[in-house]
């Protein structure tokens, strides 16, 4: 009973916030488009997810999420795991001073870290400014609109969430581990990728999915400062919603995601479970 | 004949405190070393630049006469056992064992060979495909014995072997791991704070201080003859008594006894074990004194009296069982000693 209402504000808030808007979503993406206000009509109709299947657009939009959502996760991974090493290893007192850092970026706005982005790779902006000055270049390289912009302003955007499990992991790792296995004659490299790596894996996982899952569904990195050919399930989940103004198909799109999310989330579940 | 390992003026600062101080040291093919001493003693640290895991700031670590000061951890034909064992938890015991034979680039069929023949020796065999964390702290010291033996090391560090063990298991391992080192013929080191471990298993003993060498030699000789006053109170807890030389022999006034024996001019200090102290009939004369019991401890074969001297001193003295029940608390006792029980102390 004490459990119960112990327990009752979290099942409140997981009710109200997770399922009842779930159930929303649904419900639209089941709905018919109409031209009123709200733009659809409650229904029980496919027309939301037969239109994606129709459609090989959506499919495309799905999978190139996915693959730079991957290939951010795997970048900030790369990136985090020294970053998480050397605060792991600092004195403690040198520990939170670096961990403030690695946060520091989050006490500015979102929009505004891209906004300096922007002003950083745009045609007149400060690198190609510099580098004419210079006399390096004539015409100014195109920095900004591209893949590479992209996953740069992904990456410096969701770094900290990689950072932050990994040295959680680390941290818990006894040092001397590396150390038996630098003395049985391990290269620093091989104690890393054999012992290292494979005991704090489930930090690594979860890393790569606190990364993976929100740059799956990013919209505002990929619109400012990536490619107009870039058509993630983020930027048309938008368009959908904003400018087609479809709600159904919208509403589908975004159940399908998150269903398509859930599945790595409850392998990693099933991975712990087992060890 | 050069000795196995040498260690030539090692000094090394953590920040503002010096762990070792000009450190020397030799340690001989095939030895059972033990490097005994407080926290901050420096042994530990000195374990760690023998392994190779600290540079020293300053002095020459040889091996085989040869300087491996610049020679990185994972190329020194040095193993080493951790203190908390150090077990990959995500391996299974006979990959643990694997793992440095892998890295040498071991053939398999000889691999599996040696590591059987590791596992046997420490009493693990069939162990293979455990893991860590379902083994008992016994059992997890002999994977790691093990997986450090296997690869037949001339030089093995023992970061406080016993030290995580219980009392029981204790004297079994100390046995067993005097046995493995007959066996292999390695020279052992290792590292303990506890004089008991030290004495009991080693073929030497150096007695770490302040980082520096406070004496060495065999366990008898640094117990039988420390050489200063750490020394004594460190190994068994002997009584050191101040005072001064003269004709007569050690005179303490502390103590209000003539301490008669071969004391050389030297001396500032004597220590007296506790259990060479006897209970006299009469205190007449040199090496005799009297004094007040203050408290009676059992301690099953004997019972520890704290007697408080005429002159003051507070002297620990033992007294067997065989001589009968001991003198009760407030009881007045006449103390006496060989003279060759006496132990000059010149620093």
């Amino acid at each position: 009973m004490r459990r119960a209402l112990l327990l009752a504000p979290a099942w409140g808030w997981l009710l109200l916030f997770v399922a009842a808007p779930a159930g929303i979503l649904v419900a639209i993406a089941l709905a018919e488009p109409d031209a009123g206000l709200p733009p659809f009509r409650l229904a029980w109709s496919a027309q939301g997810f037969g239109t994606l299947a129709a459609d090989a657009f959506y499919l495309e939009a799905v999978l190139s999420a996915l693959r730079v959502a991957a290939l951010t996760a795997m970048l900030c991974l790369l990136l985090a795991y020294p970053m998480a090493m050397a605060i792991a290893r600092a004195a403690p007192r040198r520990r939170l001073v670096l961990l403030a850092l690695v946060m520091l970026p989050f006490w500015t706005g979102f929009l505004l870290r891209v906004g300096a982005w922007i002003g950083l790779l745009r045609d007149e902006g400060w690198i190609n400014g510099v580098l004419r000055r210079l006399g390096l270049t004539e015409a100014p390289l195109p920095l900004l609109y591209t893949e590479g912009a992209m996953l740069l302003g992904m990456v410096h955007a969701y770094l900290p969430f990689a950072v932050l499990p990994l040295f959680a992991g680390l941290l818990r790792l006894d040092p001397a581990l590396v150390e038996a296995a630098e003395d049985l004659g391990a290269r620093p490299f091989t104690a890393f990728r054999t012992v290292t790596l494979p005991a704090t894996l489930p930090a690594a996982v979860a890393a790569f999915l606190l990364v993976f899952i929100p740059a799956a569904g990013e919209f505002v990195i990929p619109e400012l400062m990536g490619p107009p050919e870039a058509q993630l399930v983020g930027r048309v989940l938008w368009q959908e919603f904003f400018q087609s103004r479809d709600w159904p198909v919208a509403a589908a799109l975004a159940v399908a995601l998150l269903v398509l999310l859930i599945l790595p989330i409850r392998l990693f579940q099933r991975m712990e479970a087992r060890r | 004949m050069t000795p196995l390992l040498q260690a030539e003026a090692i000094t090394k600062r953590f920040g503002a405190t010096l762990a070792l101080d000009a450190l020397d040291l030799a340690i001989g093919e095939g030895e059972f070393f033990a490097l005994l001493g407080g926290s901050g003693s420096g042994k530990s640290t000195l374990l760690r630049i023998i392994a190779g895991f600290e540079a020293p700031d300053a002095g020459r670590l040889l091996l085989d006469g040869r300087d491996i000061g610049a020679t990185p951890p994972w190329a020194r034909p040095v193993n080493m056992m951790f203190q908390s064992y150090a077990l990959f938890p995500h391996m299974s015991v006979a990959d643990n064992v694997a793992y440095g034979l892998r890295r040498a680039g071991v053939k398999r069929a000889e691999a599996e060979a040696r590591i059987a023949a590791a596992l046997e020796m420490v009493g693990l065999g069939g162990f293979g495909r455990r893991r860590p964390h379902e083994l008992s702290g016994g059992q997890k010291q002999r994977v790691a014995l093990a997986r450090s033996l296997v690869m037949r090391p001339r030089l093995l560090l023992l970061d406080e072997p016993l030290g995580a063990l219980d009392a029981n298991l204790r004297e079994r391992t100390g046995f067993e791991l005097r046995a493995l080192q007959r066996e292999t013929g390695a020279a052992f080191v290792m590292v303990t704070h506890d004089q008991e471990e030290a004495l009991a298993l080693a073929d030497r003993v150096a007695l770490l201080d302040g980082g520096r060498v406070a004496q060495v030699g065999p366990p008898r000789a640094i117990y039988e003859r420390p050489a200063s006053r750490f020394a004594a109170r460190f190994l068994g807890a002997a009584n050191v008594l101040e005072g001064r030389a003269t004709a007569a022999g050690f005179e303490s006034e502390e103590a209000g006894a003539t301490f008669a024996g071969d004391l050389p001019p030297g001396t500032v200090a004597v220590a007296l074990r506790p259990e060479r102290i006897r209970i006299a009939a009469a205190a007449e004369g040199p090496n005799t004194a009297r004094g007040v019991v203050e408290d009676v401890a059992f301690r099953g074969d004997d019972s520890l009296l704290l007697v408080r001297l005429s002159g003051g001193a507070m002297l620990r003295v033992a007294h067997a069982e065989e001589d009968g029940a001991p003198p009760g608390r407030g009881a007045a006792v006449s103390l006496a000693w060989d003279a060759a029980s006496v132990v000059a102390l010149a620093s």
